[in-house]
């Protein structure tokens, strides 16, 4: 058995909570780039030149690219033969993300009880997803998620004669809700299949691709293909303010699922798709 | 569209140059309240007690900032949702509220008391927070500093960007996308 430090997980969380949230992975930004070139509206234009601008700001002042620094999203996945050393997991990702908020001049954007809401003033509890992985490694990925967008994502249970179509129907349908609420440009997250709750986090996962790149699956690559054509025929364009980007990338993720059903679920995520991840 | 540059708390006539589609630098004194501090203003009222800030003319910022480090004004600053709000606004708008700056789309019990008290909704960028941080040049908390980031601010802003979305005629321009 490997033994990782609890201390090394909090230590990395909080590093991850920082790094995300003053800085774009390079898929984003190239794609910010790529989109304020060929914007067809002027107005639209000037909105990318401003997010760009946006992104040279945080980066050189030390600005969170956006104030809704997100709930801080954690993808822990540990090896089978690692030993966690001096704690619980649960603990130690929740103490990183107090570090990380606190220390990082992050907004502290949780409330304890949904109902009750009163802010806990760390920014935990994160949510956090695990999963256990051969090796002996720890890979954690932080994910911070401003809920503009994530509360226009949805979950449809379609039925097998739905087919592709209906898939296709329930994304579009999502964006067009979505509409200028999820600061667009958008990055489309899709799940499709398994159960209820995992096709969510399917859709959650397919956020943390790297925008333009494909799906592994011949069918699959060529459905985000012509989704993401129509979700920029829509036209809401850059910050809902008409124009051709709507969205800068589209990526689907699939599971198996039952013979009685076609989960879809659809994250949709702004133009700040953060994700930051480190291996222990 | 036009462009103009305008000192907040926009006066009337301002307001009725104002088109869908405008873009407005703003210069002058903007109030910060988001959901917990709506909440409250309306439970203050429905106690018959005053709000914390004399709203009539005024202007309210739909935002949440990042903390401020050392030296700095505010952190990030860019606008949250405004549809959140759209449940209380309608009686702050009767109270004599003038101008909203936020994101994303309103209610139509919204666009309906906006047109009745000749109001306007102004987009700022979404996502943009760190770039508008720039354009606000003094902060202060004024009202239920126990909400944290969702406590009332009155701040001071210096040609802030906005656009147009919703004039005093009623014309939305998400809706002409």
């Amino acid at each position: 058995m490997r033994q990782i430090a609890a201390e090394d997980i909090s230590k990395a969380i909080a590093e991850l909570c920082i790094e995300a949230n003053y800085g774009l992975a390079p898929d984003m930004c190239s794609a910010l780039d790529k989109a304020a070139e060929q914007e067809s509206s002027p107005l639209g234009r000037k909105v990318l030149g401003q997010l760009q601008e946006n992104l040279r700001i945080a980066g050189e002042e030390d600005i969170p690219i956006c104030q809704d620094t997100g709930m801080a999203v954690v993808f822990a996945e540990v090896g089978q033969e690692v030993h966690i050393d001096g704690g619980w997991i649960e603990d130690a990702v929740n103490e990183g993300v107090r570090r990380g908020y606190v220390d990082g001049c992050l907004r502290k954007s949780v409330v304890g009880d949904p109902l009750e809401r009163v802010n806990t003033g760390d920014n935990t509890p994160a949510m956090i997803h695990y999963s256990i992985v051969p090796g002996d490694k720890i890979k954690l990925t932080v994910a911070p998620k401003g809920f503009g967008s994530e509360n226009m994502s949805r979950v449809f249970m379609l039925k097998p004669a739905d087919g592709v179509e209906g898939v296709k129907e329930a994304v579009l349908k999502a964006v067009r809700e979505a509409g200028p609420n999820a600061c667009p440009p958008m990055v489309v997250g899709v799940g499709i299949g398994g159960t209820f709750e995992k096709c969510a986090l399917l859709a959650k996962k397919a956020l943390l691709r790297e925008a333009g790149s494909r799906s592994e699956l011949p069918h699959i690559a060529a459905l985000e293909e012509e989704l993401l054509k129509e979700v920029n025929e829509i036209g809401l364009g850059p910050a809902g303010l008409g124009g051709s980007t709507t969205a800068f990338a589209l990526n689907i993720l699939t599971l198996p699922t039952h013979i009685a059903g076609l989960p879809v679920a659809v994250n949709i995520c702004c133009h700040v798709n953060r994700h930051a991840s480190r291996v222990l | 569209m036009n462009e103009y540059h305008l000192t907040s708390p926009i006066n009337d006539e301002d307001l009725r140059l104002l088109k869908a589609g405008d873009s407005v630098y703003l210069t002058g004194t903007v109030y910060v309240a988001r959901d917990a501090a709506h909440k409250r203003m309306i439970e203050t009222l429905a106690r018959g007690e005053a709000l914390p800030f004399d709203i009539k003319g005024q202007t309210i910022y739909y935002m949440g900032p990042s903390p401020a480090r050392e030296g700095r004004v505010i952190g990030s600053a860019g606008p949250t949702t405004a549809g959140r709000m759209d449940k209380y606004t309608p009686q702050l708008l009767d109270l004599g509220l003038k101008v909203m700056i936020g994101k994303g789309r309103r209610s139509d019990a919204v666009h309906e008391s906006m047109k009745k008290n000749g109001a306007v909704y102004l987009a700022a960028i979404g996502g943009a927070g760190a770039l508008l941080s720039k354009a606000i040049t003094a902060s202060e908390v004024i009202a239920y500093d126990d909400l944290g980031t969702e406590a009332i601010r009155r701040i001071e802003v210096k040609d802030f960007p906005a656009i147009v979305v919703i004039d005093i005629t009623g014309r939305d321009l998400y809706q002409e996308v």
